[in-house]
This record gives C-alpha cells, structure tokens and sequence, in this order.
C-alpha cells in the first residue's frame, strides 16, 4: 500500500474509533503498513492541521439522560448575524451556533443546539439565552426532537481495500 | 429516563476525555495514571460504556469542511409515511444525526461524503428516491462548534426536571 492509500485507510479506521487495546496505534499500524510512531504522528499532524478537531470520547446525550434537544432557529438580519453569532457562541449556552442559508419558505439563518435534561429545562436556558442576549426582537423557532433514527459519526473516508461501497 | 448508573472512573473518563486524549503509544495507561487506576479498568470502563451506548466511540471528531463535505438536510414528509421514509433514509451512505423535529419539515439529517460532487450525487440520489420537499442547508460559518458535553451529574438543586 502507498503512503498516501496507508493514510486514507487510517482515516477510514479512524472514523470508527480508537481501538481498545493497550496500544490502540500499534493495531492500526497493523491495518495500514504504517509504523505504530507513524501512526500517532499522522493523528497528531492532523489534529494540528485542523482536520481533526478534537480526540475523545464522544457522548451519547441521550443515553446519559439528556432527553430533549432543541434546534433553536433565529431569523436575524443578514448585516447583524456574524455579531449575533459571535454573541451567543461566547455566551457558553449552546452547544453549536452555526449560519445557514435562507431558502424559500424557511427564513431562518442561525442556527443552534441545546441539550437539557426535559424539555421545560431547554425552553428554561432558551428564555434566559434571548433575554440576557438581547435577542427578543428577533423571530426565532424552537424544533424539539421527537425520535432519533440514527447518530453517528461522518462517512468522509472510504476504505481502498473495500472501495466505494462502505457503509452501504 | 434518569441517568444511567456509572462508575466513578466511568464518570471520570467522560467529564476528563471528550476534548483530549493522552498523546502517547499507551493512552490507556497515561489516562490510568492520571485517574489513579490502572489500565484494563480504564479499558473495560470504556469498554461498557461504549456496549451500553453511552459512548458512541473513543477517537477523533474530524472537521466537516476539511475532512470532506456536508450539508444539513431537512424533509417534510407526512406523519404515518416519517418512520418508514427515516429507516430507509438510514440505509443511505454517509446520512447521520438524523432526527424527528416538531415542525413542517419534521426530519433532519446530516449528509456526509468525500468531497461536494460526491455529496451533490448522493443528495441526488436521496431526492430521487425520496422525492418529499427538502431544504437544503449547508453551514456557511461556525460561530461555535461542539466540544464536548458538560455534564451536571446531580442536577442541581434548581432542576426543573427534577419532579419527573
């Protein structure tokens, strides 16, 4: 396997998690061709690069009894909504705060998320959040999760080995 | 549903390592280390909390726009058709976080690829086989991304959930 096919095959094999064994980099070096220091280092080389944001266990809110989730939309003038963005990320309520399209019928531009463990304790964080932030003049929806069909991470990377195919 | 029972060292993992890893050979061992336990604890630990799904998986978030393309999608479907159309959305490579919402557009989900073209054909081939009224919204900017998840393990005097 080339370097560059070894590399796709560790981001292929990262997507499903670190192994659990007691060196976790020596098993993917296995998988690849890589050395087990390459390996690491690759990790480490992409998380400075950005392409991995973070390393660590990722949480199910659900299963830990963080039941209601809310996508709170705000409608806020295209001028305004880097600021207010800006706002309510360093505000530390949210869990992500992102700006999206407008589209025909859907007017809403900002988008964030808010776990809690009921839905009255989400509707609870989302009045405090508009009202310390100023954001009561702005039309805003709020879209409660009703049933999760399926949570789970990306499917950027194909494996060589097993082609276009994965995941399918 | 009430939190489910943990570990103290389970508790520990999950409050200590959704942002960083240890960064050696041995991670396990230097998270061991650094909780006072030792390393087949710390695995079987994870171990469980990732069989009881509580952990969906211990590794890398990779960025969306670097590691390849993606978009928000959402659908309006009728209500006795949602579960039905979701199950087979599923079936679809590189569709995840995908959720009911309370809304005309009652299902949202995530759509991942390698890069736009591949994600442009998937889209495609979704709308084809699902030809319900979609929004199409990918992120234009993150004022802020998610890194991890707080946890209040004791829900605080002032819960409002507490009486349910």
């Amino acid at each position: 396997m080339s370097v560059q096919n070894a590399e796709q095959q560790l981001k292929f094999l990262l997507q499903q998690g670190l192994p659990l064994d007691s060196r976790p980099y020596r098993v993917l070096a296995q998988q690849t061709g890589l050395s087990e220091e390459q390996v690491l280092q690759r990790i480490q080389q992409w998380q400075q690069e950005g392409l991995i944001r973070r390393m660590g266990a990722i949480v199910d809110h659900h299963q830990l009894g963080y039941n209601a989730n809310a996508m709170l939309v705000f409608d806020i003038p295209t001028e305004q909504v880097d600021l207010v963005g800006e706002t309510i990320a360093a505000s530390g309520r949210v869990s992500l705060c992102y700006r999206r399209p407008r589209r025909p019928g859907w007017h809403y531009n900002l988008f964030c998320m808010i776990h809690g463990r009921c839905r009255d304790q989400v509707l609870q964080q989302i009045a405090q959040l508009r009202q310390s932030l100023g954001l009561s003049v702005f039309p805003f929806q709020i879209l409660f999760s009703r049933q999760q069909f399926k949570q789970c991470g990306g499917d950027y990377f194909e494996s060589d080995a097993k082609g276009a195919a994965n995941g399918n | 549903m009430t939190a489910p029972a943990l570990t103290d060292l389970q508790r520990a993992i999950i409050d200590g390592y959704q942002q960083h890893l240890p960064s050696s050979l041995t991670p396990y061992q230097d998270m061991a280390s650094e909780l006072g336990s030792n390393e087949a604890d710390v695995i079987a630990a994870i171990d469980d909390l990732i069989q009881r799904g509580l952990i969906r998986r211990l590794g890398p978030v990779f960025d969306h726009h670097r590691a390849g393309a993606s978009t928000l999608v959402a659908m309006a479907i009728p209500a006795d058709k949602l579960e039905q159309e979701a199950l087979s959305l599923n079936t679809f490579a590189g569709i995840n976080h995908n959720y009911e919402r309370e809304h005309q557009y009652n299902l949202w989900f995530v759509l991942t690829a390698s890069h736009d073209q591949a994600l442009q054909q998937r889209l495609e081939a979704i709308c084809e086989r699902h030809p319900w009224p979609v929004l199409v919204l990918p992120m234009e900017q993150a004022y802020h991304i998610n890194l991890g998840f707080p946890l209040n393990w004791n829900g605080g005097a002032d819960d409002v959930c507490a009486k349910r």
